[in-house]
């Protein structure tokens, strides 16, 4: 296992401290109890997300380079996590765009000299998701030597989202064989969810659009690709919808209970953060791990399983 | 009825398992094509005939994302239908033939859903794949 990520820089972004506060709260968790050491990336800004990509894509290359600048510059850290796959893909965006477009160099650094620090350069970082730090820090041995509530019994869907791996260009590390990610078939989720004993179901649409940021415009649309995407994760045989995305997580969430209102059509996988059901597996208790502070009432099918 | 709402109709007939599996698959099939066909025409450009490995779906979707990347975001979705539709077409009297149909018409399905969302707000481009510098557009 990797020693570099026993100590990595923690970029919660955004939606950790608002509708994903339980993926933070179980990222912490998780990380305590497997004796990871998360230094949180100090006075981080927004990554710019969707709406400042919308305004100018070089203002967005800008905010996620300031956070990997303080983490490099300011308080000497070699990597930076990021759980939420907004932030992740915003950080790997602009490390990307620094390393080839010379008019994204050009505007990173007049606004980080106007803002006061030092403007960041490709590569003084690497970024890495929570699945990236778990899988390369611990691995599924080493989850397999601690677990103490094994989540066998459990069938998981594992849904990655869009964003974790597209475009595939910015993520140079992933399809390099081996036991590096795939960008087609992802399965760092399967793999540590595995380990903790849970029977993990082929998911045909594991990588395919939740509808997003596109609910502020249409509900309806977001409503019946998430419904597709529950109804598919019910057939495949699935208790459970595992995330690693507080948007995906938020929005399976709120338009499964939307579904059900609008279309009156009630679905039953429960859903979690990946962070969460490795938590219980490794014996955190439930609030600990927030799961009381989802949408998506996982605790009777948990109790079931004696599991919470 | 739009021509995404009558595609979306036939998919959900044909999850019931009520045709000939081997018919089903072929069609589902068929209706990925016309679904990328679909974005294809509105961009002003004539679906093509050719095959990438062997099916038309993949060199549609192709021909969609040329010059379009956010267009990738479904390049999964038509790679699983091009999946299941072998699963069916291979062992047409598998036991488990009327689950893998229901899949297939599923995965057909969040292709249908997704362009057509995709498509009702081009010009927005509110996706998150689609997202675009409303500045340039402005410009």
């Amino acid at each position: 296992m990797s020693a570099k990520y026993q100590k990595v820089g923690y970029y919660p972004g955004c939606a950790l401290e608002g509708t994903g506060h339980a993926y933070n709260r179980s990222t912490k968790a998780l990380g305590k109890k497997l004796g990871l050491d998360l230094v949180e990336v100090k006075n981080w800004n927004c990554c710019g997300a969707m709406e400042v990509k919308n305004i100018d894509p070089k203002l967005q290359s800008y905010l996620s380079s300031r956070v990997m600048s303080i983490a490099a510059n300011e308080m000497g850290l070699d990597t930076v996590m990021a759980p939420c796959n907004g932030c992740y893909h915003n950080l790997k965006k602009a490390e990307y765009d620094l390393a080839n477009d010379p008019a994204t160099i050009e505007t990173v650094e007049k606004l980080s000299g106007k803002a006061g620090h030092k403007a960041y350069q490709a590569e003084q970082v690497e970024t890495i998701h929570a699945l990236d730090w778990i899988k390369q820090a611990i691995g599924e041995d080493g989850i397999r030597e601690r677990v103490k509530n094994s989540l066998s019994g459990l069938k998981i869907a594992n849904y990655y989202g869009c964003m974790y791996t597209r475009p595939r260009h910015i993520f140079p590390e992933k399809d390099q064989g081996g036991d590096s990610e795939s960008t087609l078939q992802p399965h760092y989720m399967d793999d540590l969810l595995a380990a903790a004993g849970a029977e993990i179901v082929d998911y045909p649409l594991k990588t395919a659009c939740c509808g997003g940021a596109h609910t502020l415009a249409d509900s309806d649309i977001s409503t019946k690709l998430v419904l597709n995407l529950l109804r598919t994760a019910e057939t495949c045989g699935a208790d459970v919808i595992a995330t690693e995305c507080p948007t995906c997580h938020s929005g399976l969430e709120m338009h499964q209970i939307r579904a059900e209102t609008e279309f009156q059509q009630k679905t039953k996988p429960v859903i979690l953060y990946f962070t969460q059901l490795l938590g219980l597996a490794l014996g955190v208790k439930p609030k600990k791990l927030g799961i009381h502070e989802n949408i998506s009432d996982a605790l009777p099918l948990l109790k079931s399983r004696n599991l919470a | 009825m739009t021509n995404f709402d009558a595609i979306e109709c036939r998919i959900d007939l044909l999850s019931q398992g009520q045709t000939d599996a081997s018919a089903a698959a072929s069609e589902l099939l068929a209706l990925g094509e016309q679904v990328l066909e679909l974005w294809i025409e509105a961009r002003d450009e004539t679906p093509g005939q050719e095959k990438r490995e062997g099916f038309r779906l993949l060199a549609l979707h192709r021909q969609g994302a040329r010059g379009e990347p956010s267009f990738n975001a479904c390049r999964e979705t038509c790679r699983e239908l091009v999946y299941h539709y072998n699963l069916i077409a291979l062992e047409p009297e598998h036991q488990d033939i009327a689950k893998r149909i229901m899949l297939a018409a599923m995965v057909a399905k969040h292709l249908c859903l997704f362009v057509g969302g995709k498509m009702a707000v081009a010009e927005i481009g509110e996706f998150c794949c689609s997202s675009r510098d409303a500045q340039a557009a402005a410009r």
